[in-house]
């Protein structure tokens, strides 16, 4: 059968169409998942961004006897409402640290009540007229201002918004990501080489690799209850800590990194170990000396994206009992900690509107870490990646 | 690398060398999501003010807080569980069976259930009858139970809207859940014909119905959503959110504070923590969270608590439940069963 130069011709301009039609369709799913991604960030930031200011005020502040039994006599009656009652209550802590304080008085910037900070945003408050009216007055003389806010980065939890930060969070997820690295990463290289270097291939290491693939669709709250039947009810660690937390992520990020790590074993050519051993290496000193080292860059990348998924993970941690309220910063990996997927999840339950702005701020903190985590997979991707 | 491996393992070996007993400075608390805001502004107060570290607290629900509570006695079990609705007979039992036995029942005030709408409906006044038949799973037509017919509220009466009847509620594991059962379908199916004189609490699983978490917040994001559908949550969050949700008045009573403390309004119900006993001198820190919290300071009239949607119970029963809490009073089977 013959085609003539016309019927091709026409069957070529509709095969051009449809090859224009293709590209205009992936080009549309990209611009599509591009506003959902621009749409989202955009709204995080304009959530997000007035949490990052905080209002503060100058007042004059007594420290007396009786400032110390009732903290609410430091300041004058018309302010009383508007300083922060989180600030008011470490007054006697200051006072005792600070014995020279006794009997001054003191002009100094205080933090402010979070309504008198919705307030001074322009957002709704509950204040009553009386305070608007001092508060109006304060912004007049400058004595009510937004300052940068140091909470936010400095403490933990709180029931009183403006003292809520992502301090003892972003320790939470340090200690919990070290442990699960020191974890994960050892056992999933071991045995990344183990199976790439070392095994036979026959049927038992055919259905390992068949449960490893399976086992990284697993849904993450799987793992969760792993960890709690395992860690804390067999082996008897202590909950919430970031020890349980670190192993349960751990646990989940294992088969990403031997998935990963295999490929970049294999990536390395056959070419470099029969060199190797040709020279007389021994089957360590190839592994060791060349196979590792080369596929380094794969492995790095795939651990990192194993990590950063960890970092965003939560449901896991609902059942290990990270979820909570835990101000406090953890010292250690056996104390009480918390994430900070999961404090952005907390303050997402919160029903005050200071604590939507800082839903937004921590998931603006926490998607920053995220892409640099991922920028410095690429970038170490990039710079070691060799090509045979 | 070889360096990396060494410090990796070595840092594994000395995590799994770490005993379970070690001696516990930190309270541990568990339980419900409708008490948590209170106990947590309570830990906090107690962390920032005393030499003990801030207590953990974990929302768990009360039905969840008891699971963990009655675990049994030890380091790793909380140490006070959190409920918005009294301990169950067989909640108690499986705390004995476990070998926890010596608990104090700790009162602290009221909360009202709201059934609220969107504040673009305007107002609405509902009875216990209609509420329970818009999501009993089973409702008595002609005197016979079937699977409930009702897709819109004016089907249920005809004075209602014509809207179709969506309810975002808690779970199961919610002791608000357990409050509206109770309150609400109990109360209004009892003496309805059809029923059989007992109280009904199954609730429709047909999609009328949406169980929605733990989180009150949620539900309020979803009624502003969905300005047709009603949400059922604690009180504290109607307050705060007067702008966004309007509480139905129920049986004529709308939710307000004085209504609810008076117990006027119909569903209301106190919220309780539980406290283990025999933690007591392991954990130091329950004993001064629990003068804290049974404090005039937080749960009087002008008390902290207050503020955050926390309604008083009267001033006898707040001394006497303050005595009660101090000496350690031992909850009695006899006492649940009242």
């Amino acid at each position: 059968m013959s085609h003539s130069f016309d019927d091709i011709s026409a069957q070529l301009k509709g095969r051009h169409r449809r090859t224009r039609r293709l590209k205009m369709m992936s080009m549309g799913a990209l611009a599509l998942a591009a506003s959902f991604l621009l749409v989202f960030i955009g709204d995080m930031v304009m959530r997000g961004y007035p949490a990052f200011q905080q209002a503060e005020l100058n007042v004059p502040v007594t420290y007396s006897e009786q400032s110390r039994e009732i903290p609410l006599a430091a300041v004058e009656e018309d302010v009383r409402s508007l300083v922060s009652r989180g600030w008011l209550r470490q007054l006697p802590r200051a006072m005792k640290a600070d014995p020279t304080l006794m009997g001054q008085t003191i002009d100094s910037w205080v933090i402010s009540d979070d309504q008198v900070d919705q307030y001074l945003k322009g957002h709704k408050s509950h204040l009553k007229p009386k305070e608007q009216q001092v508060l109006d007055r304060m912004i007049e003389n400058g004595t009510a201002e937004l300052k940068f806010n140091v909470n936010f980065f400095t403490t933990g939890d709180s029931k009183l918004p403006e003292y809520a930060g992502i301090w003892s969070a972003a320790m939470g997820t340090i200690l919990t990501l070290l442990v699960t690295l020191a974890f994960a990463f050892p056992v999933g290289v071991m045995t990344a080489v183990y199976l790439e270097e070392f095994a036979p291939d026959n049927r038992l290491t055919q259905a390992i690799e068949i449960n490893i693939n399976n086992l990284a669709a697993v849904p993450s709250i799987l793992f969760g209850l792993l960890g709690l039947a395992i860690f804390i009810n067999f082996f008897g660690m202590p909950r919430s800590s970031p020890l349980v937390g670190g192993l349960t992520l751990g646990l989940m990020t294992l088969p990403v990194i031997i998935i990963t790590t295999r490929s970049a074993l294999r990536s390395v050519p056959d070419t470099i170990r029969q060199a190797a051993f040709g020279v007389g290496c021994s089957q360590w000193q190839v592994v060791r000396d060349h196979v590792l080292p080369l596929s380094l860059p794969g492995i790095l990348t795939g651990s990192i994206i194993g990590l950063a998924q960890a970092m965003g993970e939560t449901a896991p941690l609902i059942i290990i009992g990270m979820v909570a309220f835990i101000p406090d910063a953890p010292e250690s990996i056996t104390q009480a900690a918390t994430v900070l997927p999961a404090q952005i999840f907390t303050w997402a339950g919160e029903p005050e509107q200071a604590y939507v702005e800082r839903t937004a701020a921590g998931i603006l903190v926490l998607l920053s870490v995220l892409i640099f985590l991922n920028a410095a997979a690429v970038m170490l991707r990039k710079k070691f990646e060799r090509r045979w | 690398m070889q360096a990396f491996l060494k410090t990796g393992i070595a840092v594994a070996v000395m995590a799994a060398s770490i005993s379970a007993a070690q001696a516990r400075e930190q309270l541990r608390i568990v339980g419900s999501s409708t008490v948590y805001p209170f106990s947590s502004y309570v830990a906090e107060e107690l962390g920032a003010t005393s030499d003990f570290p801030t207590p953990v607290i974990e929302s768990t629900g009360s039905g969840g807080g008891m699971k963990l509570f009655c675990e049994g006695v030890g380091d790793n079990t909380p140490d006070i569980s959190n409920a918005s609705r009294r301990m169950k007979v067989s909640e108690f039992e499986r705390c004995a069976d476990n070998g926890v036995t010596d608990i104090t029942e700790a009162k602290i005030g009221f909360d009202g259930i709201a059934f609220a709408q969107s504040v673009d409906n305007g107002d609405i006044n509902l009875t216990r009858e209609q509420i329970a038949m818009a999501v009993a799973a089973q409702v008595p037509v002609d005197g016979k139970l079937v699977d409930n017919p009702y897709m819109k509220w004016s089907d249920i009466d005809k004075s209602l809207p014509d809207r179709k009847i969506t309810v975002y509620g808690p779970p199961s594991t919610s002791g608000t859940r357990d409050a509206f059962e109770e309150l609400v379908m109990e109360v209004a199916t009892e003496d309805m014909e059809g029923y059989g004189g007992e109280g009904y609490t199954n609730i429709r699983q047909d999609g009328h119905y949406i169980a929605s978490g733990e989180n009150d917040n949620l539900i309020i994001q979803k009624l502003t959503e969905n300005t047709a559908a009603f949400g059922i949550f604690g009180y504290s969050f109607l307050e705060e959110n007067a702008d966004k949700v309007v509480g139905a008045s129920i049986d004529g009573v709308e939710p307000e504070a004085d209504a609810i403390s008076s117990g006027e309004y119909p569903v209301s119900r106190s919220l309780f923590y539980y406290v283990k006993n025999q933690h007591k001198d392991d954990v130091p820190a329950q004993e001064a969270y629990n003068t804290l919290f049974m404090s005039e300071k937080m749960i009087g009239e002008l008390g902290y608590l207050k503020g955050i949607g926390l309604i008083p119970l009267p001033k006898a029963e707040r001394e006497a439940l303050r005595q009660q809490v101090e000496s350690r009073t031992q909850l009695t089977l006899a006492d649940l069963k009242k």
